[in-house]
């Protein structure tokens, strides 16, 4: 049987964690299809026909799906799930909101988060903050699982089109509604995303002092993270938070900066390709896992490292 | 309004969690255990609408050994009203705890069920999202921000481009994110006073649900351990080593 996979956007572009999804999905079973519910979304499911891996887009354009609100987008996803094997969310917000409640609705476990697939019902996932990784057998006839997307490869773009598909299928359950949003602008690339990221913990004493790394980031062509210091002091908003409780990410360069490095910091980025630290406190634990650390006092040595880039 | 808040038993969140020898899982023997510092916020929150006049009675259960008393007891100490276990021999998978819950939601019909975005052993994110799909309610995951308006609630949610709020028909499930609140500590003569609150023991069989494994738990393996690297002395010598040696700038 096929596997079904939501495609993650903001009806005007595909989310980059779907790519990385797809790529895990493709594990799990040779046929996929991807679902883009949204409201005038056509042009996300014209991007993701053109991804290698996706042989059949189905897309439902509806006003009940234009925010992916969870009560509606899980009774939809619930409605098509039968004719699968899988279905697939990227591990984000979004899926981990409305994919448990398709779980519930199925009567199937979900299996959260994984890092890799053994085999079509083995995944492996971490659990305890990324210090234990649990290889989990789903003995579910449906499967319902989110992806880390930092831990599969974005699925690359085909030369051929898949057919796309229209389904008119409308769930509004009418018992959410959305009421606003603040979306934080930034030029800089997506934190999830981006090749190098330079964050600042609560060594940075205050919100000011962020531009110090922006001026690296812009040189590196870095994204800005923070620890959960940092959010809680209130130095920076929310989404930029890395951490077991913020974001997973894993990018080529990670450079933290007056950060001592708490499990919770460490499970969102510890699979980092290269780690630098800098801190004027030998003994932080970012240590231990840093491959280059330097001890010094951060606002001496930010400068110049903007300087010397 | 009755506000119905669950709490879970899991290892402290400053301990590291060590993998046994034979890989079977993860070792809790003679760790220090905590209340999920998730279903702190949650009971902080529900605690504070009482006190606003919104909730008259807060009602916290935990699933679990006997052992997860402790964690009812300290809600309990924090200003939660009353307890109810229900007693299970090991922690079971999330859709079961969401089925339980769904049972004890539809005996005490509370207004707003408030819940933990995650546990922070299992890191799965599922229950409340579970419960609200099994009891057809609306639900308001990661919020930063909760208030009653009218005969709703608007849940301001952590979502990953920023903020997004919501507005829910009640009764609604509510997960909360670590910046909803910060929790109060237990006085000890309100430790005192929660020894004498009421805690009610039930068990799966008396909310008429059989606990059934969709998942097996087939290894628990240490992560693969980064090494330490060097110490470099300035930043000239950092930035030659990523260039040189590391590659990545």
């Amino acid at each position: 049987m096929a596997i079904l996979i939501i495609a993650e956007h903001d009806n005007a572009v595909l989310k980059a964690a779907t790519l990385n999804t797809i790529t895990a999905a493709s594990q799990m079973g040779e046929e996929c299809h991807l679902l883009v519910a949204g409201k005038s979304c056509r042009v996300v499911a014209e991007q993701g026909a053109l991804v290698n891996g996706v042989s059949k887009v189905l897309l439902t354009d509806n006003e009940a799906y234009e925010y992916q609100l969870a009560e509606n987008m899980s009774k939809l996803v619930t409605e098509l799930a039968p004719n699968y094997s899988h279905v697939v969310s990227a591990a984000t917000t979004t899926g981990k909101n409305f994919m448990p409640r398709v779980a519930a609705l199925l009567d199937v476990a979900q299996i959260s988060d994984i890092i890799k697939v053994e085999s079509s019902n083995i995944f492996q996932r971490p659990i305890y903050a990324g210090n234990a990784i649990a290889t989990v057998e789903s003995l579910d006839a449906i499967k319902v699982i989110t992806v880390r997307g930092t831990a599969f490869d974005a699925a690359s773009a085909s030369d051929v089109s898949a057919p796309i598909e229209s389904l008119d299928i409308v769930n509004d359950a009418q018992i959410s509604e959305f009421v606003s949003e603040e979306v934080a602008v930034s030029e800089r690339p997506e934190l999830t995303a981006a090749k190098v990221i330079i964050s600042g913990g609560r060594g940075m004493g205050n919100g000011e002092n962020f531009t110090l790394l922006e001026s690296v980031a812009d040189k590196l062509g870095a994204a800005v993270g923070a620890s959960r210091a940092a959010v809680d002091a209130g130095f920076v908003p929310n989404d930029m938070q890395v951490g077991q409780t913020g974001k997973i990410v894993a990018p080529d360069l990670y450079i933290a900066v007056g950060i001592s490095g708490a499990i919770q910091h460490l499970a969102g980025m510890k699979d980092s390709k290269i780690i630098v630290a800098i801190n004027k406190d030998e003994d932080a634990p970012i240590f231990q896992v840093a491959d280059y650390g330097l001890v010094a006092d951060l606002f001496d040595v930010l400068p110049e490292l903007t300087d010397k880039l | 309004m009755k506000i119905l808040v669950t709490v879970k038993r899991v290892i402290d969140y400053n301990v590291k969690a060590r993998v046994k020898a034979d890989n079977s899982d993860v070792d809790l023997a003679n760790t220090k255990m905590a209340l999920n510092p998730f279903c702190e916020i949650a009971v902080e929150e529900a605690i504070r609408l009482k006190e606003s006049g919104a909730a008259t009675e807060v009602i916290v259960v935990s699933i679990g050994p006997k052992a997860c008393q402790e964690q009812i007891r300290t809600s309990l100490a924090l200003g939660a009203d009353r307890g109810i276990q229900i007693e299970t021999d090991s922690m079971p998978e999330s859709l079961n705890v969401a089925k339980l819950l769904a049972k004890v939601v539809e005996a005490e019909q509370p207004g707003l069920i408030i819940m933990g975005k995650q546990a922070i052993d299992s890191d799965n994110n599922q229950t409340g999202q579970m419960l609200g799909a099994l009891l057809d309610m609306p639900q308001g995951t990661f919020a930063s921000k909760v208030a009653l308006v009218g005969d709703k609630v608007h849940v301001t949610r952590e979502v990953d481009g920023g903020l997004q709020t919501v507005a829910l028909n009640m009764p609604a499930i509510v997960t909360t994110d670590l910046r909803l609140n910060e929790p109060r500590y237990a006085s000890l003569p309100n430790i005192m006073k929660a020894k004498r609150k009421p805690l009610a023991v039930q068990t799966p069989a008396d909310l008429g649900i059989e606990l059934k494994n969709h998942t097996k738990l087939l290894k628990v393996e240490a992560p693969t351990e980064r090494q330490a690297g060097i110490k470099v002395n300035s930043i000239e010598e950092l930035i030659e080593k990523l260039q040189n040696e590391a590659k990545v700038i």
